[in-house]
């Protein structure tokens, strides 16, 4: 084991922080996630270390909840996502032919469409709960995984152990999953640190917009659209979630970066 | 122009409209896979059997949806795009002023972050490794991190609150003239302009150092020729086409991008239309704004790739 480096150790290090929060928020928020403690927009104080909100919640207890959130919807989505692309993904390339020619098209079509105007379509119809919001995003997300599995699965497809496994008289699934899925999973797992951090922006979005998390529940994108009022009166409560964002964003992406470089380097490089 | 580029374009341009059909199909299904009908989910749970029986007739629901899809399909193609469920109004006119609007925003997005990415990306492959690139790599990679809305918020907090320098709405109306309807803009387009300025100058960066690794350029290095001079009359060129490429790629999502900016400073474009309307499941409207914003984005996408056929001169000077 070589030592990590320093930006992926940073980067490392505020992810865990962000998930202990979010599996923790019960213990380690202050207060409630809809308890009215204080008056609306009260400045930093030593009971509410970032003030409060618009109705007058606590600003960081809301932040630590709606990372809950946030942060359980995305990986849902992102789960969704992988099972999803990478199943497919990995099956059209083993077994080639029409089916395969059928499902590439099919997801050529699909991300023709904006994801986020598909998603719009979609939601204008559709209930929007929890579940719902995890599957659609999942399902749209996992055309990218399904390019990339394919992709891989393809280039893995004519190594000589596979050819080995296919004389041995190994069926079908053992050489997708016991042959290609762990040759494939270093690419996997460095694009689902992508993924996971395109989710938490795209959830955040249609927060945003009042088509993701319904209230009363807290989300980062939601706390920006309720208390995005007080910026016109100098009151930066609705930058507080970008902050939070942006530095969830950044560990998970140096992480990433780290386990693509480590991969690569290990193979022999597989982008030059 | 010689018979492959022909048949390749034709290709090309066949393979857009074909997809634009089967997205416009994709829409109308998409707005039918739910739980019940559309009228049920227009007036919710509590909606009694004669009002559901009104709206599924206004809706045309009681025939077949192949039917409905070849009726509003045919109106599309004659421009007509139906009547708002919500206040009764065409739709085609109220997608006609918005539409400007938000092509107004969008054009003035690219005019700036085009030529500025490009020279940006440049500077970067000119200091490969030093701090302006360095500098320029950090700040692209937290503008990616961001969310447009999140951006937009921040810099309506800073310049437009705290400094005060540009209006923090981008309300437009007809007596404005074309100084103000500028000054309105000013911090949607800022927006705009980072959020796609990161991608574009990313992807212009590599696609240069991919062509900054070919033979010639080492010729041209061992020639002596400075480092500015190799980039510029040396690699640019032989790099169009990606540049090109990403550049169309980032209009494309530029439009969408407008969606969202366009709610934060209620800029009367179509994103804001479509927003709205989703969040009152006005269905006629939603697909035909839905309908619009993918046949720009796969026009664009389409473009991208007609200009890369042009400008590969193995495909112009086949052997």
């Amino acid at each position: 084991m070589r030592r990590v480096p320093f930006p992926a150790l940073i980067g490392l290090f505020i992810t865990t922080l962000f998930l202990l929060c979010a599996i923790f928020a019960q213990w380690v928020a202050p207060y409630s996630v809809s308890e009215i403690v204080g008056d609306v927009w009260e400045p930093a104080s030593a009971e509410h270390l970032l003030g409060t909100d618009n109705i007058g919640r606590d600003l960081l207890s809301r932040l630590i909840w709606g990372g809950q959130t946030t942060i359980f919807v995305a990986i849902a989505a992102t789960v969704v996502s992988f099972v999803t692309g990478s199943v497919l993904g990995l099956f059209a390339a083993v077994i080639g032919g029409w089916i395969d020619q059928l499902l590439s098209r099919f997801v050529d079509l699909i991300m023709a469409i904006p994801t986020l105007i598909f998603a719009l379509v979609v939601l204008s119809v559709m209930p929007v709960t929890l579940p719902v919001l995890i599957l659609v995003m999942g399902l749209l997300d996992s055309t990218r995984v399904f390019r990339l599995s394919r992709a891989v699965a393809s280039d893995i497809e004519v190594m000589d152990y596979v050819e080995a496994a296919r004389l041995r008289g190994e069926g079908r699934t053992w050489i997708i999953f016991r042959e290609i899925l762990p040759n494939a999973l270093s690419p996997l797992v460095a694009e689902a640190g992508m993924r996971f951090i395109f989710m938490v922006l795209f959830v955040s979005t249609l927060s945003f917009l009042g088509l993701g998390v319904q209230p009363p529940a807290a989300d980062w994108g939601g706390i920006v659209k309720e208390n995005k009022d007080g910026i016109v009166y100098g009151i930066p409560a609705a930058l507080l979630p970008a902050i939070a964002i942006a530095a969830l964003a950044i560990s998970v992406n140096l992480v990433a970066d780290w386990v693509l470089d480590r991969t690569s380097s290990l193979k022999g490089g597989r982008n030059g | 122009m010689n018979s492959l580029v022909v048949k390749l374009l034709v290709q090309r341009i066949s393979l857009g409209l074909l997809l634009i059909f089967l997205v416009s199909i994709l829409i109308f299904v998409g707005t039918q896979i739910l739980p019940g009908d559309v009228a049920q989910s227009i007036l919710g749970q509590t909606a009694t059997p004669e009002s559901l029986a009104n709206l599924r007739e206004e809706l045309g629901l009681n025939v077949p949806a192949y039917q409905r899809y070849f009726s509003w399909l045919g109106g599309v193609l004659q421009g007509d795009l139906g009547t708002s469920l919500t206040n009764g109004r065409d739709i085609a006119t109220s997608i006609g002023e918005r539409l400007g609007n938000t092509l107004f925003l969008a054009a003035w997005a690219a005019v700036i972050s085009v030529p500025l990415a490009i020279t940006l990306g440049l500077i970067s492959v000119l200091y490969r490794g030093r701090w302006p690139d360095k500098l320029i790599s950090a700040v692209t990679l937290s503008a990616i991190s961001i969310p447009e809305f999140m951006m937009s918020y921040i810099l309506m907090y800073f310049v437009a609150v705290k400094l005060g320098w540009a209006p923090s709405v981008a309300m437009l109306n007809s007596s404005m003239g074309f100084w103000d309807k500028l000054h309105a803009i000013t911090l949607p387009v800022a927006v705009l302009v980072f959020v796609v300025l990161a991608h574009m100058m990313r992807m212009t960066r590599a696609a240069l150092l991919n062509v900054m690794q070919s033979a010639y350029i080492e010729t041209a290095e061992l020639k002596g020729i400075p480092r500015l001079q190799v980039i510029w009359r040396h690699a640019f060129p032989n790099s169009i086409a990606p540049i090109v490429n990403v550049v169309m790629l980032n209009l494309a999502y530029l439009v969408v991008g407008v969606v969202v900016v366009e709610v934060v400073f209620v800029y009367p474009g179509m994103g804001q239309y479509l927003v709205d309307h989703v969040a009152k499941r006005d269905v006629p409207v939603v697909q035909a704004c839905g309908l619009i914003f993918a046949a720009v984005y796969i026009l664009l996408n389409m473009f991208a790739d007609i200009v890369s056929i042009l400008a590969n001169p193995r495909l112009r000077h086949p052997k």
